[in-house]
């Protein structure tokens, strides 16, 4: 716990950087506030500004807790997923989706996402079809960054789950509740700064730490004996290795939940997150666009590249660093390396060793832990543990971990008759108990100095706060304007004190199930974690969702109407279906059925639902619109003509 | 290479830093093309969504 050791310049450290805050976030509301604020009093913004608070609104803690543990549990492999972010998210949206999206959207004065697709396709029926899937499925997102959040509260304060995702929830209810929506660029972009200072901190302190940056490569390469058994099994072949790659055969899951769930999923789905399109709109010219890509690449590769390295480097921090398990060696793995498998023990209070001890239930879930007295042959010497399984499936087995032995003392001088204890380090997902969302909180903990671990958990959650705001701003815009005032308002828009009490209520609903998933999940942790998958569920139900539509809507004439919902109502249903009735964990989380109805065909399960619901939404949306009316030429000549036909008047 | 095991997760690595690299000589070499006009339709819609984020 970080609380019980901090002194006087860990003191001053935070309090410099709340008061940095306070006082940027004062500047902000005492001037120009807003993006739209810039636009209107046509005020120059500097484009590091403008970049460091767009980066700092779009990452967090889901992105570094959550795929950065990740990383930590599957390796290096995940770094596919920062090239899509730098190339796909920021280079391929800000060049070519970012001043349509922007022109279109203040040509057709859209200010939702929905509404940019409704009035494009010129369609009451789209806007508040992508506002209802927004509004519902958004929580999950929320939840993801929510729980990225509480996984470090809790790690740092020694606090119970539920307890800090309460106190979490709280606090971001009332910061949103209490303004906090509209984003305060210089706080932004300050938090921007912070996160950029500490990731940098971060990733030089950690290839210092294991030896620099070879030899620290080297040294992950070299622990890939150490995997665990349950991964090897589906394929992991290191921490610097991509899974095996295949289809048909159980050892090849790894590499189709790496590439099609967390590289693809994530890295497509940004194309179409409706956060990221409105911000293009409030963006003033192309040429900021263009200022803007060189900064954004900088700073995700500074974000999740960081991110996905060090976590999966901390498996060699840790087995170089880390705390010493003592024990029993039950087998050495390798013994020029001194890699072995190690039975953890501990001293009685007598000065006995006792065994570790799991329990876990039938369908995985860790019970209890506890130690036993070490039972031993006729000569004296020291059994394993036998593994059982008593009538209510719940199987008892001894804790064993992989582990390199001490390399100034493997073996505790004091032997106990024939047996001779050993001790060891091991790799990140033993340290963080199983949970790959307690990697990196583990991780800054153990490894960082006290004052950064500080400043760290202080900038993770005002990253996630603006993520939150953001998040719970589009939700509510989509309940509010995009879905209550299409279908109730009538023609001038709707009463606005009805609109207000619908978007609270939205907002209050979608907290309440973001804190509901963040409870349920910690309940049903499965291999990949629950920050990831609901995430990337997000992600890919937008892609295949919105992404035809969207990018076809902005770039051709020849998108229709019909070709637009025909995509969108394929591109959903069938993500909805893969993942209610095959996807594995989600479908048997969701508890329509027991298990995947494709559980017998090997890897199906576990193809992410992006890879079948995409492309039959993009070849939805190129048949209907080959054989179905366009819209009229004059909306289309608004929507797609030069500005000069436009004849606007510059200012 | 890099002491990276596999070729593929070493391209990876080599194309996150090259991206980026792509980023920053686009964001330059471009840093003052694309226009800095605002329009009309542009401050309209400044105007619009001022009032839309007053009803939030």
């Amino acid at each position: 716990m970080f609380f019980a050791e901090v002194n006087l310049p860990d003191i001053i450290v935070v309090l410099l950087y709340v008061f940095a805050t306070a006082y940027l976030g004062y500047l902000g509301y005492r001037g120009t506030k807003t993006t739209s604020d810039y636009l209107v009093a046509g005020r120059k913004v500097h484009p590091f500004v403008m970049s460091l608070s767009y980066g700092a609104t779009f990452i967090s803690t889901s992105a570094i807790v959550g795929f950065g543990g990740v990383a930590g549990l599957f390796g290096m492999s995940l770094l596919w997923l920062t090239f899509c972010n730098i190339f796909v998210g920021i280079f391929i949206a800000f060049i070519f989706l970012g001043e349509p999206t922007r022109r279109i959207g203040h040509r057709l004065d859209a200010h939702t996402f929905p509404e940019l697709l409704g009035r494009r396709y010129q369609s009451t029926f789209i806007q508040v079809f992508a506002g209802l899937v927004i509004a519902l499925f958004m929580p999950l997102y929320g939840s993801a960054v929510l729980i990225g959040g509480t996984e470090f509260i809790t790690t740092a304060f020694g606090m119970d789950y539920n307890a800090a995702l309460l106190i979490f929830a709280v606090l971001v209810a009332t910061y949103v509740f209490f303004g906090g929506l509209k984003g305060v660029m210089y706080t932004d972009a300050l938090q921007g700064v912070i996160m950029f200072a500490g990731m940098a901190i971060l990733i030089i302190y950690t290839y210092v730490k294991v030896g620099g940056l070879v030899s620290g490569h080297q040294m992950l390469s070299d622990l890939k004996d150490l995997t665990p058994p349950t991964l090897t099994a589906i394929g992991h072949q290191g921490w610097t290795a991509m899974p095996q790659f295949g289809f048909g055969e159980t050892k090849y899951n790894l590499w189709w939940i790496v590439v099609s769930t967390i590289v693809m999923g994530v890295g497509i789905g940004v194309l179409a997150q409706p956060q990221l399109a409105v911000r293009f709109m409030t963006v003033k010219s192309k040429r900021e666009l263009n200022r803007a890509v060189g900064i954004g690449g900088v700073f995700i590769l500074a974000m999740t590249g960081v991110a996905f390295t060090t976590g999966a480097l901390s498996n060699a921090y840790f087995a170089l660093h880390g705390p010493l398990f003592q024990g029993r060696v039950l087998k050495m793995v390798n013994a020029d390396k001194q890699h072995a498998l190690l039975q953890v023990m501990k001293k009685s209070p007598s000065g006995e060793w006792m065994d570790a001890i799991k329990e876990t239930s039938k369908d995985g879930k860790a019970l209890t832990n506890y130690v036993a007295a070490v039972k031993t042959d006729g000569d004296g010497k020291w059994l394993s543990v036998a593994k059982s399984t008593n009538e209510l499936g719940v199987v008892r087995e001894g804790v064993v971990i992989p582990a390199v032995l001490d390399k100034a003392q493997p073996f505790l001088p004091d032997a106990v008759g024939p047996n001779q204890p050993a001790q060891g380090r091991s790799i990140s997902i033993v340290y963080a108990k199983g949970n790959s969302d307690q990697i990196i909180p583990t991780y800054i903990r153990l490894a960082m100095p006290k004052w950064f671990g500080l400043v760290f958990l202080l900038t993770l959650l005002a990253a996630a706060m603006s993520t939150l705001s953001s998040q719970f701003h589009t939700l509510g815009t989509a309940a509010g304007r995009d879905v209550f005032e299409k279908l109730f308002g009538g023609k001038t828009g709707g009463n606005s004190n009805r609109t207000i009490y619908i978007v609270r209520i939205a907002i209050l609903l979608g907290l309440v199930l973001a804190v509901a998933v963040g409870y349920y999940a910690k309940k049903e942790q499965a291999v990949v974690s629950i920050i990831a998958r609901a995430t990337a569920i997000f992600f890919g139900l937008c892609a295949s969702t919105f992404l035809p539509a969207f990018v076809g809507g902005i770039y051709s004439r020849r998108m229709t109407k019909a070709g637009a919902i025909a995509s969108m109502l394929v591109g959903f249903c069938v993500s909805t279906f893969w993942l209610a009735f095959v996807k594995v964990p989600e479908c048997t989380v969701i508890g329509l059925v027991k298990k995947s109805i494709l559980a017998t065909a090997p890897n199906w399960p576990v193809v992410d639902p992006l890879f079948i619901a995409l492309p039959l939404s993009l070849l939805t949306v190129v048949v209907v619109s080959s054989f179905t009316r366009k819209s009229d030429e004059a909306h289309l000549d608004i929507c797609f003509s030069s500005n000069k036909k436009n004849n606007e008047t510059k200012i | 290479m890099l002491g990276i095991e596999d070729k593929w997760v070493a391209l990876a690595y080599l194309l996150c830093i090259g991206s980026t690299l792509l980023c920053v000589v686009y964001g330059w070499l471009n840093w003052n093309r694309g226009g800095d006009e605002i329009k009309q339709e542009d401050v309209r819609w400044a105007a619009e969504e001022d009032k839309a984020e007053e009803k939030l």
